[in-house]
């Protein structure tokens, strides 16, 4: 029974960090239609710039809210250069433009900082707490996910920005015609993405140590949850992330071998899909004729 | 009276294809135009044009500014409020955020939300759903709504596209009843595309007949009803 | 309505353009064969079997057009029928001793029969849906493949023996691969671009294009779908065990993600919904690359990234789309002139 609560609590802090991924990708989905396959590179992009950071001896939360900073400005400026050109392509192209994104960000890395393992430290206390119930990293990525869950809904949901911002997503002609810059409002919707993806990367990464290639699973999980949940709408996104982090989570220890662990978590949301095609809490997309 | 809106020679294509070819009219300060015309003669187009929606050529003047090089956004936000085909309601926000949104563009956002009240005031149909999703609306309150989205810009020229497609005969009665006033005590000017020939030109002061992309006649409200070309093919009696 | 006389009237005038693009379109066919023949005598044997491979390439993606270019079923995980072709081939050949020319076909079948088995839940799955669980399918593949080891020989693979020339043709075994896979290529080309003309492919592409309409004329949707999936994937069938043979050699790890990730890259530039896209996109997954990699030892991959984004702003519709759209403004010009002439 303790194991089970256990592995469920540790299932809800990688989950966390699934959400979070999920999130950036419903941001981008709602914007432009597409789902950014570049997100996960994006974040482990930012976990580096942290990670550089931390290593010129800043103190590690003066550098994480710098990184998400600088994720930012990162996220308008790939906006504004990189997807920008092809805004009117069709969907393919935009998937293409995506790819092209995320091999150029992994290549860089491994430029930059080798792909070698590199550890990443954690700023919370690793000694398990509540009597082992959960780790004191998993208790901290769950704390801070949560705070900027709400941070993020609060500024969609109350300042004028966060509302301009739905506006453009939703009808950027109707945005446009009251005056709304939806250019750069898509704009903001990357940097904002890119400033939630930087937060997963760094989250996850004590536990996945740092490499180029440590957010290609997580952007799968994460794109599943997001998925699961229906990818029109944010908070089935968190919640599919979520799911999916405590499935995967028991799934691995309860199961099956650690090989397929990752097509099992995965056939079992397939089949959810399947029966339930726009996710759990998805809206049903309506066809015209 | 001067034009607060003049265009000439204004010219819009789709892709290759030209389709104005070089029509003019103005819209009076404090007055209202009509644009009227069949279906497909391009008159969505015009408004689309005036606002930069599609790619023109020509010389659009909005109190004596040039605008026809201007982006939509830009243009929203000199005071041209442009309610578009469709309605252009924001179906997933709330009746209250879709007026948030209205007032974005304009400078004094402080007074944004006395003139919200002024809105309820104007369609009390739409106080009792400030909470409601835009998209449960009727078609009739979607199109206060649109107005009302509209005028929070406190626009100079309210820009109508249609507005009473596809609605009962009372609503649109009481909706053009509605556009009298506002521009009684707001000083609004507007411009009207609209199929009805004979509520437009009860309303309207100025009004253009537009065929295939061109301009064929314009003038006072009143001389064009007593025309016997419009009053067989538009007015039919 | 127009009166049937104008119809008829119209008739030869149509014939007379159609018979002007089409006699264009024969000659460039022509012309391209022409130069793929003579090519293995212009260039390395090295080169050889890398055009060998650009060909294998083809083959598959001619598949993944059929099923996301025509019929608008994104897949990103068309690494698993190629793989299924490979092994297929790889365990006819090792394990039953079935000489190489005789795996490719049954190779191919078996990708179709997982192809259309795969294409029954597709049905329930559209767009985004679809392209995630493909990619599931995509990384699932080499894991699956090192599960079943008794079959596959593990992460270690099959090592097979590669097919040398007969005694009594005078050419390397390079060359001699390289003209049977364009033999099989030709084939492959010259059915799927029939079968796209047919019926059949008018009705993928009213499905693509809109489903509702398409199933108010009476197409069967569920059935076209899933053929779409079983044909598509009998191609890249093909081309997975035309791989193994050429390369001699299968594992787990050559069927990754990356593979299929390459697969649409390769479709979506050479030209989705085209059947010459194919060509320019195998050449491009077989060629751009090395090409990287000449320029930047250091970084191969960020240079490989930019030459997607450049291929991408230069041209968004892919390289056979640009040329299409390139001819098409060419002939305007030309009749316009010729108009102008007229007058």
């Amino acid at each position: 029974m303790t194991q089970l609560t256990q592995q469920i609590l540790s299932g809800v802090a990688t989950g966390a960090v699934y959400a979070s991924l999920a999130l950036a990708l419903v941001m981008i989905y709602q914007a432009t239609e597409s789902v950014n396959f570049a997100q996960g590179e994006m974040a482990m992009f930012s976990t580096y710039i942290a990670w550089t950071l931390v290593q010129a001896g800043l103190p590690f939360w003066a550098a994480f809210l710098l990184t998400v900073l600088i994720s930012f400005i990162g996220g308008v400026l790939i906006e504004r250069v990189i997807v920008r050109p092809v805004h009117d392509a069709p969907v393919l192209t935009h998937v293409i433009v995506f790819i092209g994104l995320l091999v150029i960000l992994n290549a860089v890395a491994g430029w930059i900082y080798t792909y070698t393992v590199k550890e990443f430290p954690s700023p919370f206390p690793s000694k398990p707490l509540f009597g082992g119930a959960i780790t004191g990293h998993d208790l901290g990525v769950i704390c801070v996910t949560l705070a900027m869950l709400m941070l993020l809904f609060a500024f969609f949901r109350f300042t004028p920005l966060g509302l301009a911002m739905r506006a453009a997503a939703q009808n950027p002609e109707s945005a446009k015609l009251a005056g709304i810059r939806v250019g750069w409002m898509l704009a903001m919707g990357w940097g904002l993405a890119a400033a939630v993806g930087a937060v997963a990367g760094v989250m996850v990464a004590p536990v996945l140590f740092l490499d180029p290639n440590m957010m290609s699973g997580v952007l799968l999980y994460a794109f599943a949850g997001a998925l699961l949940g229906g990818i029109s709408s944010p908070g089935g996104a968190v919640l599919g992330g979520l799911i999916v982090g405590v499935l995967e989570n028991l799934v691995g220890t309860y199961l099956i071998a650690s090989e397929l662990k990752l097509s099992t978590a995965l056939a079992f949301i397939i089949l959810v899909l399947v029966i339930k095609p726009s996710g759990l809490f998805g809206r049903v997309a309506i066809k015209r004729v | 009276m001067t034009a607060l809106l003049e265009v000439s020679d204004l010219r819009a294509s789709y892709g290759p294809a030209e389709v104005l070819h070089g029509i003019g009219f103005a819209v009076e300060e404090g007055g209202i135009t009509a644009l009227l015309g069949a279906n497909g003669a391009g008159k969505t187009t015009t408004l689309r044009a005036v606002c930069g929606m599609v790619s023109r050529k020509g010389d659009v003047r909005f109190a004596g500014e040039r605008i026809d090089g201007k982006a939509t956004e830009a243009i929203a936000r000199l005071g041209v409020a442009h309610v578009p085909e469709g309605r252009g309601t924001f179906v997933r926000l709330s009746v209250e955020e879709n007026l948030r949104i209205g007032a974005y563009g304009r400078r004094d956002r402080g007074a944004a939300n006395d003139d919200m009240e002024r809105m309820y005031q104007h369609f009390p149909k739409l106080a009792g759903r400030r909470k409601q999703q835009a998209g449960t609306l009727s078609g009739g309150e979607q199109q206060m709504l649109a107005i009302a989205r509209a005028l929070m810009l406190k626009p100079r020229l309210l820009v109508l596209d249609e507005p009473s497609f596809g609605l009962g005969p009372m609503i649109v009665a009481s909706i053009f009843k509605i556009m009298e006033t506002v521009r009684r005590e707001q000083r609004v000017s507007i411009l009207l595309v609209e199929q009805n020939a004979a509520l437009a030109l009860e309303l309207a002061d100025h009004a253009y007949l537009i065929e295939t992309g061109s301009m064929v006649m314009g003038g006072p409200a009143r001389a064009l009803k007593e025309n016997e070309q419009v009053r067989r093919s538009y007015l039919g009696y | 309505m127009s009166a049937p006389g104008t119809i008829v009237s119209a008739l030869p005038a149509q014939r007379i353009a159609g018979l002007d693009a089409d006699f264009w379109r024969r000659v460039l066919i022509a012309l391209a064969v022409m130069i793929a023949v003579l090519l293995p005598w212009a260039v390395s044997d090295y080169r050889v079997f890398q055009f060998t491979q650009a060909a294998i390439y083809a083959v598959a993606l001619l598949g993944l057009n059929i099923l996301t270019g025509y019929n608008g079923q994104i897949s990103l995980g068309h690494g698993a029928f190629f793989a299924i072709g490979g092994y297929a081939a790889a365990i006819l050949m090792h394990k039953l001793g079935v000489p190489y020319y005789l795996t490719i076909v049954p190779a191919g079948l078996a990708a179709f029969a997982v192809g259309v088995l795969f294409g029954l839940p597709a049905l329930r799955l559209e767009g985004l849906y679809l392209a995630l669980v493909t990619l599931s399918m995509a990384v699932a593949t080499p894991q699956f493949l090192k599960y079943f080891d008794h079959w596959t020989g593990g992460s270690q693979g099959i090592l097979l023996r590669k097919p040398a020339a007969p005694l009594w043709l005078p050419i390397g075994r390079d060359r001699w691969l390289y003209y049977q896979v364009l033999i099989v290529l030709l084939i492959a080309f010259w059915a799927g671009s029939n079968l796209l003309k047919s019926r059949t492919g008018r009705a993928l592409v009213a499905i693509r294009d809109h489903p509702i309409s398409a199933a108010a004329m009476g197409i069967n949707l569920p059935l076209y779908k899933t053929c779409a999936f079983g044909v598509s994937a009998l191609f890249t069938g093909i081309a997975g065990a035309m791989a193994a043979i050429v390369t001699g050699f299968v594992a787990p790890d050559s069927f990754n993600v990356f593979l299929s990730i390459s697969f649409i890259v390769g479709s979506v530039v050479g030209g989705i919904a085209t059947v010459s896209g194919a060509i320019f996109g195998g050449i491009f997954i077989q060629f751009i690359p090395n090409i990287a990699n000449q320029i930047s030892d250091a970084a191969p991959w960020a240079i490989y990234g930019m030459f997607l984004l450049g291929f991408m702003y230069v041209m968004p519709k892919g390289v056979a789309g640009f040329i299409k759209e390139r001819a098409i403004r060419y002939r305007q010009a030309r009749e316009s002139a010729d108009a102008d002439e007229a007058r």
